[in-house]
């Protein structure tokens, strides 16, 4: 089958650079004269007659450059301006910060604007209680929640391990199936539950074992059950995968030889199991760190997480300097586990070969 | 097979139970007529017609769907090819800082990503809006989908693409006759992951979204900010349905996909 004879046909004759240079004659046209709306057109039509271009080079060139550099323009150029952003000052301007770069004094303004980029905000962060403790409390609250979250998905996993074969593809099922909710809803659903009027302590209060509603919802203890619940399928999975594909017969041969079940799960099941719960508490602990939905949600006022102090920090004080050294900070801390769990994932890759 | 331990009975019903009860909760509530939101007052739809009446939850899920439309088209294109290129690109320079890009927002906390993204459109664009969400939305949805699509395209058999090239398919024409319709599958299932992510995003859309472009999910939370609100619960309660259904369906479907592919496999070894 030749699905593509036209567009053969065509490139045999070069059409495609005339309409390439068609494209590229209209995007600069548009970014000239356009209004804002039409530059974005202009600047999709030039990318795209420079990618018909490259094609006509080196096709494997053209077809790596493209999500290449979608990757560079919008992942890594941000990167670079948070960072330069973090080492410059506030400013009541727009933008709010200052040097800024301006490209028409050539080199000696590049210079200049390098030696304006200080490391002060960096220096507020070590000055200010507010920070270091929210970095504090982040991974005291990531740490922690991630142990819970093991504690509650480890006996799940191993059931699910256990369970008939012909019930295994529907528990996956019903563990997968939150992660397709949305993530503000399963927040939001607590709120329901642990308020002060909430069902939990209508529930308590009608059964008569309390007498006084708990305050539960805007503390800590709130945080923890948001966060235990909305990872929990993250923790279940690997380790699930790791116990199902468990070989029974180590089992027997441990029992064979005199182990209790118990000291079987402890030598035999428990060691295996830990790739999956490595990676299982990285996957939680990771996007826990910079959580900013639960605690803004379910936590109190002194609930101190890194997310939600950016947050606040750039929407209501609109220091946008302070806050992106408040990213570069959080970003060095999370690098190592980062890290770690992608030589753990590697080392698993390999064994698994 | 043996039956379930008690121990494992147990477990599974309380880990099921904590997983679901909370919703269900929700769910049952969103029919609650009376006014107190935690007390059973009689059954009611009366906050589903408060909630169709108020334009604003319809409008803003109206640009959330078009927005979670154009970025799961997008990233799936991009995240396919960055996949591909990723799995049978060979060496390149800056290779590995490619791969470290179509990884690292997998793993990069939403507020960093958002503040980053924001901060580059500050410099690109004169004011935000929909746009703007869509190529943030984009660019992290499409690495889920290079992850989804890569892990096809690595137990994919290379040999195919080569038979066909050695048959003198173009390139291009081997990409759309023999890996694609191998891949389709992952790639379906990395649209349907970005779509979900994007209909679900809520940090990266408030940081990037301009006015006029308020999704869903943003004006959810600066609803429920201050608690709970039945409208709310009705609107979780719709969507939750909604997602239960498309996963059945999905997962129906592609249970009898595999079923037709076994029965396909074994006639063809059968008439071998």
């Amino acid at each position: 089958m030749r699905s593509t004879d036209a567009v053969e046909w065509a490139y045999a004759r070069w059409l495609d650079l005339v309409l390439a240079a068609a494209l590229a004659l209209g995007g600069f046209l548009l970014l000239e004269h356009g209004s804002d709306g039409s530059h974005v057109t202009g600047g999709v039509m030039i990318a795209v007659a420079v990618f018909m271009g490259l094609y006509r080079i080196s096709r494997r060139v053209a077809v790596i450059a493209v999500p290449y550099l979608w990757l560079l323009v919008f992942f890594l150029v941000p990167f670079v301006i948070v960072i330069k952003i973090s080492l410059s000052d506030i400013a009541l301007a727009m933008p709010p910060y200052t040097p800024t770069l301006d490209p028409a004094a050539g080199w000696s303004g590049f210079v200049d604007f390098l030696g304006k980029l200080d490391f002060d905000n960096f220096e507020f962060l070590t000055m200010d209680p507010l920070y270091y403790k929210a970095y504090l409390s982040s991974l005291k609250i990531a740490v922690l929640s991630t142990f819970l979250t093991l504690l509650v998905a480890y006996p799940m996993a191993y059931a699910m391990a256990r369970a008939p074969e012909e019930w295994r593809g529907t528990l996956m099922m019903l563990v997968i199936l939150p992660f397709w909710t949305s993530f503000l809803i399963r927040v939001y659903a607590w709120m329901g539950i642990l308020g002060r009027e909430g069902f939990l302590n209508s529930f308590l209060l009608w059964l008569g074992i309390i007498d006084e509603p708990l305050v539960i919802l805007n503390t800590n203890i709130a945080v923890y059950i948001g966060i235990v619940y909305t990872y929990l399928p993250f923790m279940v999975l690997p380790i699930y995968a790791t116990l199902e594909k468990l070989d029974g017969s180590l089992l027997e041969a441990a029992e064979d030889l005199g182990c209790s079940r118990l000291q079987a799960f402890w030598l035999v099941t428990a060691p295996l199991s830990v790739p999956g719960v490595v990676a299982g508490c990285f996957l939680v602990f990771i996007p826990t760190l910079g959580e900013f939905v639960i605690p803004s949600l379910l936590g109190g006022s002194d609930t101190l997480m890194i997310g939600k102090i950016l947050y606040e920090e750039f929407f209501s004080n609109r220091d946008w300097p302070v806050a992106s050294a408040v990213a570069v900070v959080l970003l060095l801390i999370l690098v190592v586990p980062i890290v770690l769990f992608q030589r753990n994932q590697q080392k698993q890759a390999e064994a698994g070969k | 097979m043996k039956k379930l331990s008690w121990f494992n009975a147990t477990s599974l019903t309380l880990g099921f139970a904590f997983l679901y009860i909370p919703m269900i909760i929700l769910v049952v509530f969103s029919f609650n007529g009376g006014r107190n939101v935690a007390i059973w007052g009689g059954f009611s739809t009366k906050w589903y017609g408060e909630l169709f009446n108020d334009e604003k939850f319809l409008n803003a899920a109206f640009i959330t769907l078009r927005v979670a439309l154009a970025t799961a088209t997008l990233a799936t294109i991009l995240g396919t090819i960055a996949a591909y290129v990723l799995v049978r690109g060979g060496r390149f320079y800056g290779r590995s800082l490619f791969a470290g890009m179509t990884y690292a927002p997998l793993v990069m906390p939403d507020v960093i990503l958002g503040l980053s993204l924001l901060l580059l459109f500050k410099v690109m664009f004169s004011q935000s809006g929909m746009l703007t969400v869509i190529l943030a939305h984009t660019t992290f949805t499409m690495c889920y989908v290079s992850v989804v699509v890569s892990s096809r395209l690595v137990s994919f058999d290379k040999s195919l693409e080569e038979a066909a090239s050695d048959l003198g398919a173009s390139a291009f024409d081997t990409f759309i006759s023999v890996t694609l319709p191998n891949i389709a599958p992952a790639v379906i299932s990395g649209w349907l992951l970005a779509f979900t992510l994007s209909l679900d995003d809520l940090v990266i859309a408030s940081f990037t979204t301009g006015p006029g472009a308020t999704t869903l999910p943003i004006e959810i939370f600066s609803e429920v900010r201050r608690g709970v609100k039945p409208q709310i619960n009705a609107l979780s309660t719709i969507m939750i349905g909604i997602v239960t259904v498309g996963v059945l369906i999905f997962s129906i479907l592609s249970k009898r996909q595999i079923a037709q592919r076994l029965r396909d496999e074994k006639r063809a070894e059968a008439s071998a």
